[in-house]
């Protein structure tokens, strides 16, 4: 069943992508939709029927060479399960989203038939990023990695006549290639210390690696922090975090569908599922843990800023990705993994339905993108209105804090709120709870980029659904609500993102056995924790016996995820105070309250502010000046260094000196040839006579010296 | 003579007695008009013989008192020489025919020709390998001007007859300098002689041996009558001196230098490294100015020889070995080449200028794709046999230390590609000319894509040939 999930998608994109001709473009639409919705339910039943004992599906033997030697394997557990269901249910849905979406473009002339084209990238990505969250080493891992990476240049690229949307591709391959870089480098570490890229044999070695020191710059470091270092560098990458950041908002050139299905549900999420994924590395690497935290932060903090200000309407939701994926590394970071998967899951689905909300109203509203020119749509888009606002409930965080009831009980209660309300607030209390300086840090930057995220997503909405409508006035009669393709996925999304965070709050976030049983971390360990968990004050009483355990990793069949005996983050965050439980809602209340003021009771408002900070406006709009400091520093170098070795380099000294050989030299020895060539005998009986002459002297000299 | 001595010969007797039967029965009979008859029985013989050779010889066996030597080296050369020889002569009847040349001579020279190439190649004594040369040679000299009427083809006969007197000369003063110095013609003693410390006057024989078997295999620069032969000689003519007496002449080098002077390898590997590099430039050079397409594979021809001797020049058997596959391979490219050349006219008449053969693609693919293929291998592009060809005597040049000579090989096949690639680029990119004839000869056309064909398909294996080779190598180095 997991290799018919597996390969349903890859199929899919064989089929679109080469027998479209065969069986036409309606066709080839719906063999990759059909294909996708099978992975999609094949996927659910993985997920509920799985028991949580680690399986290992092997498909082929895929390299063999010295002493690397491994399988290409369905790694299946907790983690893969979740990300399966995320992968392919919004895969599924923004298939059959595209069908409504793609069918008119004016990128294309109306003979070219670039929808299967469409389709097969699509189910080529769902393919790759498939490979990648089912893989059982790194090798098989890096491969869906680079094919996430192709699909995801190819997509952002797909209108390949607008010299913007080539651009942008070419930016999110290079900056991405940087990532790798680093991902790459990890690899061949791992396999330099372990000898080996299997996962097994990787985990276990956690313990091993934190007590082994390695060279690495002409420097001595701790194995298990420069490789968890390393790795985490290829997750930025990927998640767009800090530092390598600038490639996804400019990846919105690329087709609605796609920024929703690769860069907000799934593709994104990769580099926190690496984190998750190596835990039992991580767990051993407290330096490299907390540098994820402040990048985390800091990220989630700097792109809610930038987001505060944007005008487009997918750059908004783009910079509230880049936001969202900083929460989630601040949570893997403090430790509490499972809060991190938490917020990828719900995040898939009320990140993807704002995209493809957002693409509803784009395609409404026949291809503008500038909120500046929205307004008043709710009355001519109302089904997409409403899915926009479940949406904007979802990740602004509306709900209502457990802990009004459940305080002082010691229980963890399910709260009741929507997606983004639950798996936000864990993450915000699990920062509170990691009990470091850089964790109070990412504690108080998080809040205020949850301020943030409410006020950009009001905003968001304010401009778009209410007031007057602005801009062209054709464009507004004629705005249309879209068809049902492109509303039930809207309609699946919703049901996501209102429900997916309470159905399964206790599983991702509750009891810690809860927990525990979920991910199938095996019992020795809950029965340690769960000691840990009922003494009050447990640092005195498993002192001794927590240093006797802090030398034991990761054990084969040891969960999909594991937490070091002393990481006790997740049970703390449970007993956060009262203050911390309701701080986001409260955050939340804040913006809303903001956004109402400038955007429907006062709309002057933001113009006034904006003239009146003036340079801190344009910093906000011009992203912090991150594009154009990298122009400077690396764009600028990098095109004249490239353009003195091409021109200076290749065309005057190699082709120069070759065009020279070829054009100068060689035709004068053959003009030379061809003289000596006279057709006299005289002259042929010379020349071989000063051969012989040669020859004679030559052997002389040469035969004296012996 | 002995019955031991006689069955080591048994194949250039036969040969030679029916040669000179054939030239019985043609001066009192029809004279020329037995001559297609003669043509085609003379070919029989020689594949006969060639085959009755490649299956029955078995071990060494050395006859005359060691002048003559029967083993797994001579066979090897002597298979490819037959075998080439009956193929050029195939392939020259019906040119011969209408252009009135085809005289009943032809044949028979060829044959004895062939004789005096297998006497070489077996050769295990000055005297004989004397006389096997000059046997060949005088053939040569003669069917060279075979077109009494041609003012080129005599000039061609006349400039090699000079000219290969002159390298006979040569071979002979450096045969009589090893006979003072060693006291014998036998290989055997030389080799005896020549060991350790040879005296400088042993050395001086062996440059002037070497520079007159040099001129044989036309390696510059003993190459000048090289491109004036082909180019005057008839073009059946010039595909047979392409083929068969390179193979010959290479041969009896390799048995000179290893049998006769085999205890003193580092001295003449010099002097062959120094041949072959100085023929690798100057055929690829020289050739980019030609607009003949004979002329063209004259110094085609010397640069391949090049490589040959590149492969000699390692000093070992994996370097003979090397010499023996590049030469067989060498010999079937060049017999599918001239049967291009060969079948190219005009209104009937031949054509030999280059630039006839833009757009002929258009015209014919089935030969131009031939051609093309034959040419890209001479050119020594991979994956075709010619490529392998090369890359056997570099590795082997390399494995003996020689590895300035294996890059100054790779540079010279560069600047060499350049001229073969140029008639592939006339072939299919070429601006009209006035077309050439689009039909050819069934036998022409036959052997070229034959030809053609081993270039692709003996990438698998070369054919064995290469077990073969080493075993003649062993047999040779011991």
């Amino acid at each position: 069943m997991e290799t018919i999930l597996l390969f349903a998608p890859l199929l899919g994109a064989l089929i679109a992508g080469f027998g479209w001709k065969i069986i036409g473009d309606q066709g080839a639409q719906w063999a990759a939709t059909g294909l996708l919705f099978l992975a999609a339910v094949l996927s659910w039943i993985v997920f509920f029927t799985f028991g949580g004992e680690t399986q290992q599906i092997q498909i082929l033997r895929f390299i063999e060479s010295g002493s690397l030697s491994t399988d290409w394997s369905i790694r299946l557990d907790r983690l893969t399960a979740i990300m399966l269901i995320v992968i392919t249910t919004v895969s599924a849905l923004v298939h059959l989203y595209s069908m409504g979406y793609m069918a008119h473009d004016e990128n294309f002339s109306e003979d070219e038939s670039y929808r299967p084209r469409f389709f097969a990238y699509l189910s080529f990505f769902t393919f790759a990023m498939l490979m990648l969250v089912t893989s059982d080493n790194l090798v098989q891992m890096f491969f869906g990695w680079e094919g996430v990476g192709l699909a995801s240049y190819l997509l952002i690229g797909f209108y390949y006549k607008k010299p913007s949307a080539n651009a942008a591709a070419i930016k999110a391959f290079v900056v991405n290639r940087v990532g790798d870089f680093g991902f790459a480098l990890g690899i061949f570490a791992l396999f330099f210390l372990t000898d080996s890229i299997k996962f097994d044999d990787i985990f276990m070695a956690g313990p091993e690696l934190a007590a082994t020191e390695i060279t690495f710059l002409w420097q001595s470091w701790n194995a298990a922090e420069l490789v968890a270092f390393l790795l985490f560098v290829g997750a930025m990458g990927k998640s767009a975090q800090l530092i390598l950041h600038t490639w996804l908002p400019d990846a919105m050139e690329g087709p609605t569908p796609v920024s929703a299905l690769i860069h907000a549900a799934t593709m994104v999420t990769a580099g926190v599922f690496l984190v998750c994924r190596m835990s039992p590395i991580m767990e051993f690497a407290p330096n490299a843990t907390t540098f994820v935290v402040f990048l985390g932060a800091s990220t989630a903090f700097f792109a809610a800023t930038v987001g505060l200000v944007q005008n487009d309407i997918k750059r908004v939701i783009a910079y509230s990705t880049c936001s969202q994926l900083g929460y989630m590394f601040v949570a893997a970071g403090v430790g509490v993994y499972t809060a991190a998967m938490f917020h990828l899951f719900t995040h898939a689905f009320f990140k993807a339905m704002l995209f493809l909300g957002a693409g509803s109203v784009i395609h409404g509203m026949h291809h503008e993108q500038d909120m500046r020119n929205y307004g008043g749509l709710r009355h001519k888009l109302p089904y997409t209105f409403w899915a926009m606002m479940i949406g904007t409930l979802a990740i602004t965080g509306v709900g209502v804090p457990a802990a009004l009831f459940t305080m002082g009980s010691g229980e963890v209660g399910t709260p009741l709120g929507l997606a983004g309300f639950l798996s936000k607030d864990a993450i915000v209390e699990s920062a509170w709870a990691g009990g470091t300086a850089i964790s109070q840090y990412a504690f108080w930057l998080l809040l205020v980029a949850a301020v943030f995220t409410s006020f950009y997503s009001w905003r968001l909405m304010f401009l778009t659904f209410y007031g007057e409508p602005r801009g062209n006035k054709h464009t507004h009669d004629h705005a249309h609500e879209s068809p049902m393709t492109m509303l039930i996925p809207l309609g699946v999304l919703a049901l996501g993102s209102i429900f997916a965070g309470m159905i399964w709050f206790q599983a991702f976030f509750g009891e810690h056995d809860r927990v525990n049983r979920f991910y199938g971390v095996p019992s020795h360990a809950e029965a340690h924790h769960g000691e840990d968990t009922h003494g009050d004050d447990h640092g005195d009483e498993t002192g001794g016996d927590t240093h006797a355990e802090a030398e034991i990793g990761w054990v084969p069949g040891g969960g999909a995820i594991y937490t070091h005996p002393d990481n006790h983050v997740l049970d703390d965050a449970h007993k956060a105070p009262y203050w911390v439980k309701t701080a986001p809602f409260v955050a939340m209340l804040i913006g809303l309250a903001v956004a109402w003021l400038f955007y429907i009771r006062n709309p002057g408002l933001p113009k006034a502010l904006a003239e009146n900070q003036r340079p801190l406006y344009l910093f906000l709009l011009n992203k912090w000046y991150v594009d154009e400091i990298y122009d400077f520093l690396f764009v600028r170098p990098a095109m004249w260094l490239g353009r003195f070795l091409w021109k200076r380099g290749d065309g005057g000294t190699i082709d120069g000196f070759l065009n020279g050989v070829a054009m100068g030299v060689v035709p004068f020895f053959t003009r030379l040839a061809g003289r000596a060539q006279s057709g006299y005998i005289f002259t042929y009986v010379f020349w071989m006579v000063v051969g012989i002459a040669v020859l004679i002297t030559w052997m002389s000299i040469s035969g004296a010296a012996e | 003579m002995t019955a031991a001595d006689f069955q080591a010969v048994l194949p250039e007797f036969i040969l030679a007695a029916l040669a000179m039967l054939g030239l019985l029965v043609g001066v009192y009979t029809g004279k020329d008009r037995t001559a297609p008859a003669m043509l085609w029985a003379t070919s029989a013989v020689l594949v006969v013989v060639g085959l009755w050779i490649a299956l029955n010889g078995e071990g060494s066996n050395v006859a005359f008192g060691g002048m003559f030597i029967d083993d797994a080296f001579s066979r090897f050369a002597k298979v490819t020489i037959l075998l080439s020889a009956a193929a050029v002569l195939l392939m020259s009847e019906s040119y011969m025919a209408r252009r009135d040349l085809l005289r009943f001579e032809y044949p028979i020279l060829v044959a004895l020709a062939a004789v005096g190439m297998c006497v070489m190649v077996s050769a295990g004594d000055l005297i004989a390998l004397y006389m096997g040369l000059e046997l060949q040679s005088l053939a040569l000299y003669v069917i060279a001007s075979l077109r009494r009427d041609s003012l080129k083809s005599t000039e061609a006969g006349l400039k090699y007859f000079i000219l290969g007197a002159l390298s006979s000369g040569l071979l002979l003063y450096g045969a009589s300098l090893t006979y003072g110095y060693a006291g014998t013609t036998l290989f055997d003693g030389i080799v005896a002689a020549a060991a350790d410390e040879p005296p400088l006057g042993l050395i001086f024989g062996l440059v002037f041996i070497t520079a007159g078997l040099a001129f044989k295999v036309s390696a510059a620069p003993f190459h000048m009558w090289t491109p004036d032969v082909y180019e005057g000689s008839p073009t059946p003519v010039t595909a047979f001196f392409a083929t068969a007496p390179k193979m010959a002449a290479m041969a009896l080098f390799a048995r000179v230098v290893h049998d006769a002077f085999g205890g003193i390898v580092s001295d003449w590997q010099q002097i062959l490294a120094f041949l072959s590099v100085i023929s690798m430039f100057l055929g690829a050079v020289a050739a980019i100015g030609q607009t003949n397409i004979k002329r063209l594979m004259a110094y085609s021809s010397i640069a391949h020889m090049g490589y040959a001797l590149m492969g000699l020049a390692a000093g070992t058997a994996m370097g003979v070995e090397a010499m023996l596959v590049y030469m067989a391979i060498y010999v079937t490219m060049n017999i599918g080449t001239f049967a291009f050349i060969l079948s190219i006219e005009r209104d009937g008449r031949p054509v030999t200028d280059i630039a006839a053969l833009n757009q002929f693609s258009r015209r014919d693919p089935a030969r131009a794709l031939a051609m093309l293929v034959l040419l890209f291998s001479l050119a020594g592009v991979p994956p075709l046999v010619g490529f392998f060809a090369k890359y056997t005597v570099l590795l082997a040049a390399v494995d003996a230390g020689l590895a300035w000579l294996a890059v100054a090989g790779v540079i010279a096949s560069v600047i060499g590609a350049f001229y073969y690639l140029r008639i592939v680029y006339y072939m299919y990119f070429g601006e009209e000319v006035e077309p050439v004839d689009q039909t050819a000869h069934p036998v022409l056309w036959g052997f070229l894509m034959v030809s053609a064909a081993i270039m692709v398909l003996g990438v698998a294996n070369l054919f064995g040939i290469e077990t073969w080779a080493a075993n003649a190598a062993a047999a040779l180095v011991d």
